[in-house]
This record gives C-alpha cells, sequence and structure tokens, in this order.
C-alpha cells in the first residue's frame, strides 16, 4: 500500500542576520493510510518547522532548501502556490497550538468554518453552513447552531481546539498534522481531545502527525514514534518498541524524565544540558554534550542506521543491550 | 452597554465643566475681562453699563456662573468687529471648515489605506520604502509651505486650479455646501490636498503597522493552512483587525483636522470657522475667540465620545464584554 | 545521584570548546552600529550636524548681515536668485522686498528657528519629565491628577491650543516658547511615567530605597537614566514639532517679532510675492526648513527602531 506521506531527506533552513540556522537537517519518515506519527522533542528541534514544511507554510526567512515530501505519490516541494492553496485545508489539514490566537477573534465561527467549505467547493452559502454544523455536531460541540453565531472569545480553550479540529476534518483531508494541540489546554480537557482525535482519524481513516514535546501523550495515540533533535531524527520505530526499549540515549533520558516513572521521594531525573544553539552546532552528535555515552567517535556526525527491522536510529553508541534502568 | 454610555456621557460633561473653568480663568482671571469682551472704543458711560451687564464688578465664582448661565442660553458675547452674537457667526461658517475637513479626511482614508496596505504587505520592496520616506515627508512638512507651494505650481505656473477662495455652493439639508458643483469642487481641492497631507502620512503609518503586525499573528497563517485564496486573508483577515485602529484614530484625528484648518483657511481664503479665528485674533475681536474656543472644545469632547462609542461598536470583544457580565 | 557534568562525561574527551568570544561590544558601539544600519539615517544625522553648524555660525559664514541697515541697498530688492546687485555683490538665493541677502537671511531665520525650537523642546523636556517620573514614582493621587492633566492637555491639538495662549498673552518670542511648552510636555510626561513605572518595581530602586536614598536621588540618580531610550525618540521628534509649530505660528503673525524673524516668518514675507511669481522669497525659507525638520524625523525614526526593544533583534 503506497504511503500516504512519505518525507525524503527534507531540510528546512532559516537564513537569519546572525547566520544560518539548519532548523529540519534531513528528515525522513513515512505514513500510512489511517497512521498515527507522533514527532516528538523539545522546544527548538525542528518538529513544528517539520509540520508547517509538508504544508508550505514556512515563512521567510525560512525556506525548503532540499529533499521531497511525496503525497500520495505527488512531490509537494515542486508544486506552484495555487497547487498549493488548494491541497491546503482539502487534502491535508493542520491543527495549530493555541486555538485562541489561531480564530480570528474579529469574525464569527460560522464565518471561519464557511470561508474554508468554500474554498474548495462550490457550494451555496446554506449547504456549507449546513456542513459547518454538522462538523461542530461531530467534535461533540452542544447547541451548534448559537455556537456558529458566536465569536471566538466567547468559547473556552477546549471548545476552541473543538472548532480547530472541526475546520480541519471540514474536507475529510487524507493527513491532519497537528502541532502540539493539547499544549496550551488544561490536563483534563487534553484527555478528551485525544480522545476525540483519535476516534475522529479511526472513522474516517485519516493519518494524523502529532507534534508534541509531552511523550506521555504519544504514549496512548501513535503507531509510530519519531524523536527529533536539533534539526534531525535521532530515534524512530514504532511506539511500544521506542518506548519499551529505547535505543537513543536522548530517547531514555526523556523516558526517564516522565514524572510519572520516577519512585516518590527520589529527584526526578533530567538530562544536563540544555539544547543547542541551533545557530552553533558543536561538530559531530549534536546531543554529545549531554550525553552520559559520548566519546571521541562522537565528534563525527553520526548516520542513520537500522539496528532493527522497523527501528531507525542516530548515534554510534545506542543501548542495544537491555541494561536496567 | 448603556451603563458604560452613561458612565462616559457622564465623564464627557466632567471635562466640558472642565474646560469652561479653564476658558473662563484664562478670559477673567489671567486675561483682563474688560480688555477682552469690551470694545475698545466703546466710551466709559457704555464701558460702564456693560462692565455691569457682564456682571463684572461681581466676586469671580458668581461671574463663572453667570458665564455659564449665558453660555447655556447660547449667548457667548458679540463680536466687536461685526456687532454680531459671536455664536452665529461661528455657527455661520461651519459648514465651510466641516466640509474642507471632511474632504480631507476622505482623501487620506481612500489613499492611506491602500498605500499603507501595499507597504505593510512588501516591508523590502522598493515601492514600499518609497511610500515610507514620503510619509515621514507628509508630516514633517510644513502645512503651511505645502500650501504655498501648491498654489504656486498648480494655480500660478499651471493655472489647473484657483488659488484661493470657496466656489459656489448649492444647498442640501437646509445648509450650504460646495462641493456638490463642479466650480465649487475645484476650489475644494487644493485647500484638500494640503490639509489631507498629515492625515495621510498618519492613515499609511498606522495600516503599515497593524499589517505588519497582523500577518505574523497565527490567525492568519492558519487561514492560509484553511487554503484560502490570498486576496481574502488579506481583504477580511488582515482588513478587518486594522480598520478598527485605524478608523478610530482617524475619527479623533477628525478634530485635529478641524482644528489645523486654521492654517490652509488663512492660505487659500477658505471662508470658513479657522479664516474667522486668525482674523479675529489679528483685529482683537475677542468674544469670537471665546465663542471659537467654547465651540471646538465642545465639538472635541463630542467628537471622542462618538468615538468611543463607535469603537465599542465594531470592536465584537469589547461589545460583548458587557453583555456577557 | 547527582547528574554527571560536563567535565566528567567521559574519559579522554576534551570539554567542549567554548566558540570564540565575540568582539567586545559595548552597549554604545552596538548602539552606534545599529544606528548606521539604515544609511538614510545616517546621511540625515550628517545634514542636521550641517544645518546646527551653519546655524551656529551664522554671523561668520553669512554673506551679509541682513539685519545691519546700512549694507541693504532697497534698489536691490526682489531680485531673482544669481542675480548681481548693484554694488557687484551675487545674491545667490535672491533677495527679498527690502533688498535683504536670503542666503544670509536664511542662515539667521535657522538660528531663530532652531534656537526656539529646540529651546522650547528641552524645556518641555524637563518639565514633562519632571512631572512623568513623579506621577510614576509617587502613585496614587499624585499620578491620578497629573495624568488626567495629560489627558486633558492631549486630547486638544497643538495648534489650538497654542492659538489659545497666544490670543490671550499676545506675540512675542517668550510667549511662543511657553505655548510649546505647554503644548509638548505632555508627550514626555507620558512616555516617561509608562516607562517609569515599569522600571519602577525592578530590584535596583527597591535597592536604593533600602539604602534609604532621599527620593530626589533616587528618582534623577538610578529611575531617570533607565528611562532615557523612550524618551531620547520622543525628545527629538518633539524638537521637530516644535520648530513645526514655531514656523507656523510665526507665518500666521502669532509667534516671532518682526526684528528677529525666524523661518516661518520669513516664509511669510514672501507670500504676498507668491503669486506675482516671485517664489523665492517664501521657497528658499521653506525648503530650509523642510529639510530640517525631515532630518530631524529621519533621525528620530530610526532612533525608534533601534532603542525599542520590541524589535529587538
Amino acid at each position: 500500500m503506497a504511503a500516504t506521506l512519505e518525507v525524503r531527506s527534507l531540510r528546512a533552513h532559516f537564513f537569519t542576520k546572525a547566520g544560518v540556522v539548519k532548523a529540519v537537517d534531513d528528515v525522513s519518515f513515512s505514513i500510512g493510510e489511517g497512521q498515527v506519527l507522533g514527532l516528538v522533542g523539545e522546544s527548538g528541534s525542528g518538529k513544528s518547522v517539520t509540520g508547517f514544511s509538508i504544508l508550505g507554510l514556512v515563512d521567510p526567512p525560512g525556506r525548503v532548501v532540499g529533499g521531497e515530501i511525496l503525497f500520495k505519490g505527488r512531490d509537494l516541494t515542486k508544486l506552484s502556490e495555487e497547487e498549493w492553496r488548494r491541497i491546503r485545508g482539502r487534502d491535508i489539514a493542520m491543527i495549530f497550538q493555541d486555538p485562541m490566537m489561531t480564530l480570528n477573534p474579529v469574525l464569527r465561527i460560522d464565518t471561519q468554518m464557511i470561508e474554508t467549505v468554500l474554498a474548495h467547493e462550490k457550494v451555496s452559502e446554506k449547504a456549507a453552513r449546513a456542513r459547518a454544523r454538522e462538523a461542530l455536531v461531530q467534535v461533540g460541540i452542544p447547541s451548534p447552531d448559537e455556537r456558529l453565531r458566536a465569536y471566538p472569545h466567547q468559547f473556552s480553550g477546549g471548545m476552541r481546539q473543538r472548532v480547530a479540529i472541526a475546520i480541519a476534518l471540514l474536507h475529510r483531508p487524507a493527513l491532519i498534522i497537528a502541532d502540539e494541540p493539547t499544549t496550551a489546554l488544561d490536563v483534563t480537557i487534553q484527555g478528551q481531545i485525544l480522545y476525540e482525535v483519535q476516534k475522529l482519524c479511526r472513522e474516517m481513516g485519516t493519518s494524523l502527525i502529532w507534534i508534541t514535546h509531552d511523550l506521555a501523550v504519544v504514549a496512548g495515540l501513535a503507531d509510530e514514534i519519531c524523536v527529533m533533535y536539533a534539526g534531525r531524527i535521532v530515534e524512530k520505530g514504532p511506539v511500544d518498541q521506542v518506548l519499551d526499549a529505547p535505543l537513543h540515549p536522548y530517547t531514555k533520558g526523556l523516558i526517564g524524565s516522565v514524572p510519572s516513572r520516577n519512585v516518590r521521594g527520589q529527584k526526578l531525573a533530567q538530562i544536563p544540558g540544555m539544547t543547542p544553539s541551533l545557530l552553533s552546532l558543536p561538530p559531530g552528535c549534536a546531543f554529545r554534550a549531554r550525553c552520559p555515552r559520548a566519546d571521541a567517535a562522537c565528534l563525527a556526525e553520526p548516520a542513520l542506521t537500522r539496528p532493527r527491522p522497523g527501528r531507525e536510529i542516530r548515534c554510534f553508541h545506542p543501548h542495544l543491550v537491555d541494561e536496567v534502568v | 452597554m448603556t451603563v458604560y454610555l452613561i458612565r462616559r456621557l457622564m465623564q464627557s460633561a466632567v471635562v466640558v465643566l472642565a474646560m469652561t473653568i479653564i476658558l473662563f480663568l484664562g478670559v477673567y482671571a489671567i486675561g483682563d475681562p474688560v480688555e477682552i469682551l469690551i470694545s475698545p472704543d466703546a466710551d466709559q458711560i457704555e464701558r460702564e453699563r456693560a462692565i455691569a451687564a457682564l456682571g463684572l464688578d461681581q466676586p469671580l465664582w458668581l461671574q463663572y456662573l453667570t458665564f455659564l448661565e449665558n453660555a447655556l442660553r447660547g449667548d457667548l458675547g458679540r463680536s466687536f468687529v461685526f456687532n454680531e452674537p459671536a455664536l452665529r457667526l461661528i455657527l455661520q461658517k461651519m459648514p465651510a471648515t466641516l466640509e474642507l475637513a471632511l474632504a480631507a479626511t476622505l482623501f487620506a482614508v481612500l489613499l492611506g489605506l491602500p498605500l499603507g496596505l501595499w507597504a505593510g504587505l512588501r516591508p523590502e520592496a522598493l515601492s514600499s520604502r518609497v511610500i515610507m520616506a514620503g510619509s515621514i515627508l507628509g508630516f514633517s512638512l510644513p502645512t503651511f509651505w505645502v500650501g504655498l507651494m501648491l498654489i504656486m505650481v498648480f494655480a500660478v505656473e499651471l493655472g489647473w486650479l484657483p488659488s484661493t477662495g470657496r466656489g459656489p455652493t448649492a444647498e442640501f439639508l437646509g445648509l450650504h455646501w460646495s462641493f456638490l458643483t463642479l466650480e465649487g469642487l475645484r476650489h475644494l481641492v487644493l485647500p484638500a490636498i494640503n490639509l489631507s497631507l498629515f492625515k495621510i502620512s498618519l492613515v499609511i503609518r498606522l495600516t503599515r503597522a497593524g499589517v505588519r503586525e497582523t500577518v505574523l499573528m497565527d490567525y492568519v497563517k492558519f487561514a492560509r493552512a484553511k487554503g484560502l485564496a490570498p486576496r481574502r486573508v488579506i481583504f477580511v483577515h488582515v482588513l478587518k483587525n486594522i480598520m478598527i485602529p485605524v478608523l478610530t484614530v482617524t475619527a479623533l484625528e477628525f478634530g485635529s483636522t478641524i482644528a489645523f484648518s486654521v492654517v490652509t483657511e488663512s492660505i487659500f481664503a477658505w471662508p470658513g470657522m479657522g479664516k474667522l479665528i486668525i482674523d479675529s485674533i489679528y483685529v482683537l475681536d475677542r468674544p469670537v475667540i471665546v465663542a471659537y474656543l467654547m465651540i471646538i472644545v465642545l465639538m472635541f469632547i463630542l467628537l471622542n465620545f462618538v468615538v468611543d462609542v463607535m469603537y465599542s461598536a465594531l470592536d465584537p470583544r469589547v461589545r460583548l464584554q458587557d453583555q456577557r457580565g | 545521584m547527582t547528574p554527571p557534568s560536563v567535565e566528567s562525561t567521559a574519559l579522554g574527551v576534551p570539554p567542549l570548546q567554548a566558540a570564540a568570544a565575540p568582539r567586545e561590544e559595548t552597549p554604545l558601539r552596538r548602539f552606534v552600529s545599529d544606528f548606521a544600519e539604515s544609511r538614510l539615517a545616517v546621511v540625515a544625522f550628517a545634514a542636521f550636524v550641517l544645518i546646527v553648524l551653519a546655524a551656529l555660525l551664522a554671523p561668520v559664514i553669512a554673506p551679509q548681515n541682513p539685519y545691519d541697515l546700512a549694507q541693504l541697498d532697497i534698489m536691490d530688492g526682489r531680485l531673482p536668485p544669481g542675480s548681481v546687485g548693484g554694488a557687484g555683490f551675487t545674491y545667490l538665493l535672491g533677495t527679498d522686498d527690502q533688498g535683504r541677502d536670503m542666503l544670509s537671511g536664511i542662515l539667521y531665520g535657522l538660528r531663530i528657528s532652531l534656537a526656539v525650537g529646540a529651546g522650547s523642546a528641552f524645556i518641555a523636556f524637563c518639565a514633562g519629565t519632571a512631572l512623568g517620573l513623579v506621577a510614576a514614582y509617587f502613585g496614587g493621587r499624585t499620578d491620578t491628577v497629573i495624568m488626567r492633566l495629560v489627558d486633558l492637555q492631549l486630547s486638544f491639538p497643538a495648534i489650538l491650543v497654542a492659538l489659545m495662549i497666544l490670543a490671550f498673552l499676545g506675540k512675542g518670542i517668550i510667549n511662543v516658547v511657553i505655548a510649546i511648552v505647554v503644548v509638548e510636555w505632555a508627550y514626555y510626561a507620558r512616555t516617561v511615567r509608562g516607562t517609569a513605572l515599569v522600571e519602577r518595581r525592578r530590584e535596583y530602586i527597591e535597592a536604593a530605597a533600602c539604602l534609604a536614598l532621599s527620593h530626589a536621588r533616587i528618582v534623577f540618580r538610578h529611575l531617570l537614566p533607565n528611562c532615557l531610550p523612550p524618551l531620547i525618540v520622543v525628545g527629538t521628534m518633539q524638537v521637530a514639532r516644535a520648530i513645526a509649530l514655531e514656523a507656523t505660528l510665526s507665518f500666521l503673525g502669532l509667534g516671532v517679532p518682526v526684528t528677529e524673524p525666524s523661518l516661518g516668518l520669513l516664509i511669510a514675507n514672501g507670500y504676498e510675492y507668491l503669486l506675482s511669481g516671485r517664489y523665492w522669497i517664501s521657497f528658499y525659507p521653506g525648503i530650509a526648513l523642510l529639510v530640517t525638520i525631515v532630518v530631524i524625523n529621519l533621525v528620530g525614526d530610526q532612533l525608534r527602531d533601534v532603542l525599542n526593544p520590541r524589535l529587538r533583534r
């Protein structure tokens, strides 16, 4: 079965006054139909920029400088602006992080939903409105007719995000990119939204890329996980395998620092050091300075290797042997 | 909403009262009221009669009350020069000034908005830089000098437009307006351009700043991610957000425009309130000066009040806040 | 268990080389290089310096002293630019109706315009800043009262306030200065109050208060220097405004006296000759005024971009 999305060696750089920032440096992954990919990393790891690149929304001073993005076999990097526009919102949709800022505060909800429908299909306004109403019902928003006539600030955070999800689903896209959609919400609401998205994607067979810094969120949701660090993928594999037996020291560190894993009374484990500035990356492995297993070999850049089927890793000293954590 | 209105009304009333006190003190306490309000060629008997009539021999606070009382009755003194009630003189000249100010404001918005929009959407383009440099010129150039140059170029050298005066008028709603006649329009053009220069620059800068800020907002990116046509993104999502502050400032500046018409009217010999006040200052026709100041102050405060109300009506966030309580 | 430190990561690995230290960048040097990013602003600043020099050295460099009646020949009146007068003297920019050399008149007029403009802006700066600082520092009722005054002042257009004052006080340089000061103080007050309110909560002010320093000392030695950047921007623009305002008032006949004409008054003198084609009497002083105001505004514009914390690069 052809992959819905196949990203090959994607590179996106930002050309700032201070220098070139390699936000996305040789990223490759693929997603099949109906699959969920979790893209995990700290802020500055390049995960959001990867998401934007897939929709062609990397704005100056940034630019996609290399690689291919094959959506159902079609290379998106070669598209004209008008072709991009037709894909956005219809075949590939995106959900942003902060719903307060993604909905235009001076326009009503129905305006913002109807315009999405009308941007891709020639239907009557009545029909578009009916579609919008139905979408709101689908995401579990009560009294949809009233809500349509409301303004964004009259909704709670969770509701707003549901509206954003409804907008994303209006054209039944083949792929949805969700960029930290629950980060700005309360923990209880987080669970609800996660559940909604999962259910809807399963029902419609939509592929999903869930971008987050929170491993716990992605654990129950994703089929496959990609861990990013400093613009590169450092580990990739099926979610159960990666979480139970992480190969990359960074992944191991991430898992270890999730609070629920610690024994009460013990100090929270942390990965020492800080994410390096992408402007001045040290030579070799970007994680070297913080890695307990680094040595002289790490001064060279590690390539992506496949130690086991289905697993990829970018490290000279992966945790291949099962060790006691 | 009504609570808000009433509160604003009370505030405005307080300011009006404060202004009357300041004016009163300026005339009666700092200046010499006898000199200011009584014609210099009145003889001794007339003078004493006037003093008694104006109550200038009374204690200050009583004088203030008389002053207020007269003002409320519409009696703001008699012009020395024309021997007519000052208020009537001013009201006669008001339509001419209003016409000029409205024309200038219209110019400013019609020219300034598109130019500012362009400069904001393509900030690095040469045309944008030219527009911005032009806007600096616009508010640096002293209005009176530009007026002189306009006369020199268009009236004297090229002979296209008349250099002074107001054209013939036609009646509309009981008042006489000159823009309704062709010859009147010809006379209106140069002074309106002159007066609008400052405002055009203001609108350009405001619009550009607003656009640059808005374009970075998440909801614009989201609109693009939905696949909306660029024209809709700009003219609906961006424009609607910046219109509110731009229009508000423009409306507030209307009062300033009226005040500034003093200069333009002097140069173009436009028979409005501004020319009247300057002439009155020259010949020391002080009752007219006092009356003019009172009226302008009142107009100002009224304008501020109206704009406030308008703003809360336009911005859904403010409007609905009161409703939700 | 303590997390491993960088040095003890592994055996034999040298600690990460520190990136080469950037060239010593003092705030002043950074400011200058940021400012110089706009070539236009640099040119404007150079032009401004030239203008100030020209005004200061007017008695030295002007070809003629326009106020020395002995030097004037009324037969030379209203000559176009470039003509040679009766005594063989070339009037580069023509003469006015009294036979005065326009170039000299402009240089002297520039002095007055700059002096009145900068002088009043400076006085307004002192008054406004002091009031704004007091409002921010003491807060409470003082703040409310002062800010109400500022709001009242700012809701009226400058020209109106100036007209009011001059109508009641009469003409003359002192009254013009008073008018400009009354118009402008509020901008300074509001600007500095905004910044001071933020700075006031910072620790160094608390520390100074703990040291039981006098209020005056805290406000002027500690608070003020940190509030300067936006004040500098506002101040620059206000100087341009003051010059323009004085010119407008003088043009309307309400400003400086005829014996010490500023550029505005010179322009007014030439007004009546405009319609008969003798444009130079108004035109050249206008250009001088225009250039002065524009370069000051250009400099102020760039200063605003450079000193704006929100546009931090």
